[in-house]
C-alpha cells in the first residue's frame, strides 16, 4: 500500500488552501482528491462577487478567487492533484480507498485533512406536504444548472429560504428572464448577508414574506404553484392567513449540512446536531492526525473565513507530521 | 396486422409477473404501459414487503395466493437476480387481552399454509429486536416474511419477459377495447385494443391495469366493481439508521389495513408508513402534515427512538382497493378478457402466483399453452457498485473504467451503471433513480442531476431540455441558451 | 430636509447609512464605518451602479459557459439592457481570468472580463 504524508480530500477553498499551508510549513509529499473534473468546489459555479475582500482585500467572484488558490497549488511540485476522485473508503488508521475512472487505489496516509464541504438541506428533510413534481430545485442545484450547464429551470420562481444561496439565485433567475414572484421566510427576519438583501431583492422588487412557510406544493407533473401561510413565532399555521402563488419553480435555500460521512465511517467522535466531528481544538478531531477544516468544520458565512481556518489545518498537519518524526 | 395471442394492459407487477409467466410458453404476447416508463404506476410507491400470508381470510385469494407467491418470490428473485432478504416480521401485542388476536392471526395463517410460525415473548423480543418498545408483551413471529426493492423487481421480470419474447410498449395508454367479431367463444374472436401508440389486436387480454382496472373493465361492458383508491403516506429514514428493526414490525390489524408499519428496506432505509385515507383523486400523490403525524405518533408506539430529523424522503402511494379480496377472473360477458384488478396489499407477494393462475385461467379458457423448448429463465444481475466488497470493485474497474468514475456519491453510484440502466429500458431520472439509487440519497441528486442530464441526453439522443422526471409533462428544466 | 435611509452593500458589513438631502442635493452622510460607504451612498442617491455578474457562451471548449463579470459597476437601470447584449456574445478560445471579453462594455467605461480561469493542468499526478 502507497504510503504518503498527507493526504487533503477535497479540492474547493479548504482544500486548496490547507495545501498551501502545509506545503509553507514543510510538508514535501501532499496528495489532493477531488471528485469533480477540476478543482475549485463549489466556487466554480458561484459566479457573483463577494469574495475576497477579507483575504486578498479585493473584491473576487468565486471563480477568480478559486483561481488564486488553483494556481499557487498548480505551482508547487510537491503537490499531487488527483482529480475526478471519489473516497469510498475511511479507516481510523488513516487508510482511504478511492475511485478514479479505471482506477482504485488504497492509500495510507500520515496525516489527513478532511476538506469535504456541504451538501444543501433538500425539500425532503423538510417535509413540505404536497406533490412531488419536477420543479423543485435544492437552490445550489439551480445555480449549477444557471451557470456551469446553461438550462434555465424555470420561468416563475418562488424560493423558500432567505439564506444567502436563495437571494443570490433571485437576482439570478431575475437577469436571465424570469420572475421571481416571492421568497418565503420562515423566520422574522432575513439569514443572509444584508448587502445581498438590496442586491437581490431590493433592486428587483422582489417580494420577501417574513414568517411565512410553504403549506403545500401542488401540480401534478411539474410545479404549477405553492400554497403559503403565515406562522407564529413557533412556527405555527396562523388560521385563514393563507394564500396560493403559481408558480413553475420552487428554490429550496434552508441551510447546509457538512459533509462528514466519511469520518463517521472512520469511527470518529460526532456531533450529531451539527454533523460535524467533535474537536477539542480547532480543526483537530478525535483522531491525532486526521483534521478538518472548512464548510465540513463549521457552515461559514464568506470563503474568506474558509481560507483563514484551512490556513490553520494546513499548519496543524505539517506540525503532527513534524512530530511524528 | 399481427394478431397477439395475449395482450397485458399493465406494466407493474402484477402485468410484469403475467409477462414473464406467459413468456415461458410459444405465445406472441404484448404488454401496454401508459406511463413513460414500467413500475410508474402503483408498483413503484409499494413498501418492498413480501408478506409470509397472515392477515388474510383462510379461503381468499389474497391468502392462497400470497402464500404461494411467498415462496415462489424466492425462486423467482435468484433467477431474475433480483435480491430478496428474509427478514421475518413481527405483530406486535401490548396488551393481555391482545394475546387470544395474535393466537387468531397465528391458527388462520397456519390454514392458509404460512409456515414456522411462532408467538414469542418479551425475552425472545428484547434480544431479537432491541428497539422495539420495552412495553410490548408478545409477537407473532413470521419468519418467512422478506423484503425486495418492488419496481426492480418490476424492471428483472419485463426484461427477464422481454428476452423471451414479450413486447412492450410504453406511453400506450389503452383508450378501447373493442371486439371485432362474435363468436362468443373466448379466443375465437379478436379484441381491438385502441391506445397511444395505435391499435392493435389479440385473442385474448389481461387487465392488470392497477388504479385504471375498473375503467379498463368498463371498456368491455364489465362495470361491476370500482376501483376506490386508497392513499398511504409513507417515510423513508436516514440509512445510518440501518439498524432500528430487524424485521418487518406490525401493531395488531385494525379496521382495513395492517396499520404503520416500520419496515427495513431492501436498500437499507428504515421506512414507516403507510396511513390509509380514501379518496377519489387517482392522480393525487400528495402527501401531507397530518399523514406524517399520524405516521410518526403510530410508529413511535413500535419504535419509541423514531425521529423525524432522520426523514431524507416521503411520498404517497396509492392502493387499487376494490372490495375485500383480489379480482381475477375470466368474465363470460366479455369472452377472452380477464380481469387481474383490485390487486392491493399483498399484491407484490402475490404476483408469480397470480401469474400462475391467470395463465391456468387463460388455459381453461381456450388459450394453448404449449412450453418453448428455450426459456431464458436466467437473468445476469446488475453491478451495483453500493453491493460490493472492494476487492470485486477492483477487478471491475479494470476490466471498465466507468465504473471507476462515481457519479453520485450519496450512494456510490458510477457512470457505466447509470449507461447500463439507460441500456436497459430508462429513459426519465425517476427511471434511473429506481434502477441505481442514484438521486436516492442524502443530498437527493443536489450533486448528481446535472451529470445524469448528461449522459441520459447523449445516450439517449435528446436535447437536454427534454429531459424529465418521469415522462412528458415533467421536464426538468424549461429552457437552455443558445447560440443563435 | 429630506432623510435616505440605505444599506451599503460594499462589503458583508451592510451600514445602515443616512443621508440627509436638501434641494436634491446630499449634505450629509452618517453611519458608515469606512469611507468607501459615504461614496456608495452618494452613488447610490445620484446613479445607483452594480457590477455585473453574469456568463457568456463559449464554442469549442471544456466548458459550456464562461463566467464574466464588469470591471467596474454599472448603471443599475442598464442590467437588463447589459444582460441582452451579453447573450448576444460568444467565445470561440480559452481564455484567462481577467481578459477582456468586451472593452467599454455598452459605452460604461466598464469591460467585461472572464472571472473564470481555463488553463488548468486536470490530474497532475507525480
Amino acid at each position: 500500500m502507497i504510503e504518503r504524508d498527507l493526504v487533503i480530500v477535497g479540492g474547493g477553498p479548504a482544500g486548496m488552501t490547507a495545501a498551501v499551508a502545509a506545503r509553507e510549513n514543510g510538508v514535501g509529499d501532499i496528495l489532493i482528491l477531488e471528485r469533480d473534473q477540476y478543482l475549485g468546489g463549489i466556487l466554480n459555479q458561484c459566479i457573483h462577487t463577494g469574495f475576497g475582500l477579507k483575504y486578498f482585500k479585493e473584491i473576487l467572484t468565486g471563480p477568480e478567487y478559486a483561481a488564486r488558490f488553483i494556481e499557487k497549488v498548480e505551482n508547487i511540485p510537491e503537490v499531487e492533484v488527483s482529480l475526478r476522485s471519489f473516497v469510498v473508503d475511511l479507516k481510523s488508521d488513516k487508510t482511504l480507498t478511492f475511485l478514479r475512472p479505471g482506477v482504485l487505489k488504497k492509500v495510507k496516509a500520515k496525516a489527513l485533512i478532511m476538506a469535504t464541504g456541504c451538501r444543501e438541506r433538500t425539500r425532503e428533510m423538510v417535509h413540505i406536504s404536497g406533490t412531488r413534481p419536477a420543479g423543485v430545485f435544492p437552490a445550489g442545484l439551480a445555480q449549477k444548472l444557471i451557470n456551469i450547464e446553461g438550462l434555465i429551470p424555470g420561468r416563475e420562481v418562488v424560493i423558500v429560504g432567505s439564506g444567502d444561496i436563495g437571494l443570490i439565485m433571485a437576482r439570478r433567475f431575475t437577469l436571465e428572464g424570469a420572475k421571481v414572484k416571492g421568497i418565503v421566510e420562515i423566520e422574522a427576519s432575513s439569514r443572509g448577508l444584508v448587502r445581498n438583501i438590496v442586491q437581490c431583492v431590493e433592486d428587483f422588487d422582489i417580494p420577501l414574506y417574513f414568517r411565512h412557510k410553504i403549506a403545500k406544493i401542488y401540480g401534478k407533473n411539474r410545479v404549477e404553484g405553492l400554497e403559503v401561510v403565515k406562522v407564529d413565532e413557533k412556527f405555527n399555521e396562523i388560521e385563514g392567513l393563507k394564500f396560493r402563488i403559481t408558480c413553475d419553480t420552487v428554490l429550496i435555500s434552508v441551510g447546509l449540512i457538512p459533509e462528514n460521512e466519511l469520518i463517521e465511517m472512520a469511527g470518529l467522535e460526532m456531533d450529531k446536531k451539527t454533523n460535524t466531528p467533535v474537536s477539542k481544538e480547532l480543526n483537530k478531531t478525535s483522531i491525532p492526525g486526521i483534521f478538518v477544516c472548512g464548510n465540513a468544520l463549521k457552515v461559514y458565512d464568506i470563503v474568506d473565513s474558509v481560507s483563514h481556518d484551512s490556513l490553520i489545518a494546513g499548519r496543524m498537519a505539517a506540525e503532527y507530521l513534524k512530530g511524528l518524526k | 396486422m399481427k394478431i397477439y395471442d395475449a395482450a397485458i394492459i399493465g406494466g407493474g407487477v402484477t402485468g410484469g409477473a403475467i409477462a414473464r409467466e406467459l413468456s415461458h410458453y410459444k405465445l406472441d404476447i404484448a404488454l401496454f404501459e401508459k406511463e413513460e416508463e414500467l413500475a410508474f404506476g402503483v408498483s413503484k410507491s409499494n413498501s418492498g414487503i413480501i408478506h409470509p400470508g397472515t392477515q388474510n381470510p383462510p379461503d381468499s385469494l389474497k391468502g392462497r395466493l400470497s402464500v404461494l407467491g411467498n415462496a415462489l418470490t424466492r425462486k423467482i428473485s435468484r433467477e431474475l437476480g433480483v435480491d430478496f432478504k428474509e427478514v421475518g416480521a413481527l405483530i406486535v401485542a401490548f396488551k393481555d387481552e391482545d394475546l387470544p388476536v395474535l393466537s387468531r392471526l397465528k391458527s388462520e395463517a397456519e390454514i392458509l399454509g404460512v409456515p414456522r410460525l411462532k408467538i414469542v415473548k418479551r425475552g425472545w423480543l428484547r434480544k431479537n429486536e432491541p428497539n422495539l418498545n420495552r412495553e410490548a408483551i408478545a409477537a407473532l413471529y413470521a419468519p418467512s416474511a422478506g423484503i425486495i426493492s418492488p419496481y426492480r423487481l418490476v424492471y428483472d421480470l419485463c426484461e427477464n419477459a422481454k428476452r423471451n419474447g414479450v413486447e412492450f410498449y410504453t406511453c400506450a395508454k389503452v383508450r378501447n377495447v373493442t371486439r371485432l367479431d362474435f363468436s362468443g367463444i373466448p379466443g375465437k374472436s379478436t379484441l381491438e385494443i385502441g391506445t397511444a401508440k395505435g391499435i392493435f389486436k389479440a385473442r385474448y387480454v389481461i387487465n392488470a391495469a392497477g388504479l385504471f382496472a375498473d375503467e379498463v373493465s368498463a371498456m368491455v361492458g364489465v362495470s361491476d366493481f370500482k376501483i376506490q383508491p386508497r392513499k398511504g403516506d409513507e417515510f423513508l429514514l436516514d440509512k445510518k439508521k440501518e439498524h432500528l428493526a430487524n424485521h418487518v414490525l406490525f401493531p395488531l390489524p385494525s379496521g382495513e389495513s395492517k396499520g404503520v408499519l416500520v419496515i427495513k428496506t431492501s436498500d437499507g432505509n428504515p421506512m414507516i408508513g403507510p396511513t390509509a385515507h380514501e379518496t377519489d383523486d387517482k392522480d393525487d400523490l400528495s402527501t401531507s402534515d397530518e399523514g406524517l403525524r399520524e405516521v410518526f405518533s403510530s410508529a413511535k408506539k413500535l419504535v419509541p427512538t423514531l425521529s423525524e430529523n432522520d426523514i431524507i424522503a416521503y411520498f404517497a402511494g396509492l392502493r387499487p382497493a376494490s372490495g375485500h379480496d383480489f379480482i381475477i377472473r375470466h368474465e363470460e360477458a366479455a369472452p377472452g378478457f380477464v380481469n387481474v384488478a383490485g390487486i392491493q396489499s399483498p399484491g407484490l407477494t402475490a404476483a408469480p402466483a397470480i401469474a400462475l393462475m391467470a395463465a391456468r385461467l387463460l388455459k381453461r379458457n381456450g388459450l394453448r399453452l404449449r412450453r418453448k423448448f428455450i426459456f431464458h429463465r436466467h437473468r445476469r444481475k446488475e453491478v451495483h457498485l453500493f453491493e460490493m466488497p472492494m476487492s470485486k470493485t477492483a477487478k471491475l474497474i479494470e476490466k471498465d473504467p466507468g465504473y471507476g468514475d462515481i457519479v453520485c456519491r450519496c450512494e456510490m453510484v458510477s457512470a457505466k451503471e447509470i449507461e447500463d440502466a439507460i441500456a436497459r429500458g430508462a429513459t426519465t431520472l425517476d427511471g434511473i433513480k429506481f434502477r441505481t439509487r442514484a438521486q436516492a440519497g442524502r443530498c437527493h441528486g443536489g450533486f448528481c442531476t446535472t451529470r445524469i442530464m448528461r449522459i441520459l441526453a447523449q445516450k439517449k439522443k435528446l436535447q437536454l431540455t427534454g429531459i424529465t422526471k418521469r415522462g412528458r409533462g415533467s421536464e426538468i428544466v424549461k429552457s437552455q441558451r443558445k447560440g443563435d | 430636509m429630506i432623510k435616505k435611509s440605505l444599506i451599503c452593500i460594499e462589503c458583508p458589513v451592510g451600514c445602515h447609512i443616512t443621508v440627509c438631502m436638501e434641494k436634491n442635493r446630499a449634505v450629509k452622510i452618517t453611519g458608515n464605518k469606512c469611507p468607501k460607504g459615504e461614496k456608495y451612498a452618494l452613488s447610490e442617491i445620484q446613479n445607483p451602479v452594480r457590477v455585473l455578474t453574469t456568463s457568456v457562451l463559449a464554442e469549442g471548449m471544456p466548458f459550456k459557459l464562461v463566467p464574466v463579470k464588469t470591471d467596474s459597476p454599472i448603471p443599475k437601470a442598464r442590467l437588463i439592457e447589459a444582460m441582452r447584449e451579453v447573450k448576444k456574445i460568444k467565445l470561440d478560445r480559452p481564455m484567462h481570468v481577467g481578459d477582456v471579453v468586451v472593452p467599454n462594455f455598452l459605452g460604461t467605461n466598464a469591460n467585461l472580463v472572464v472571472t473564470r480561469e481555463f488553463f488548468q493542468r486536470g490530474t497532475h499526478t507525480k
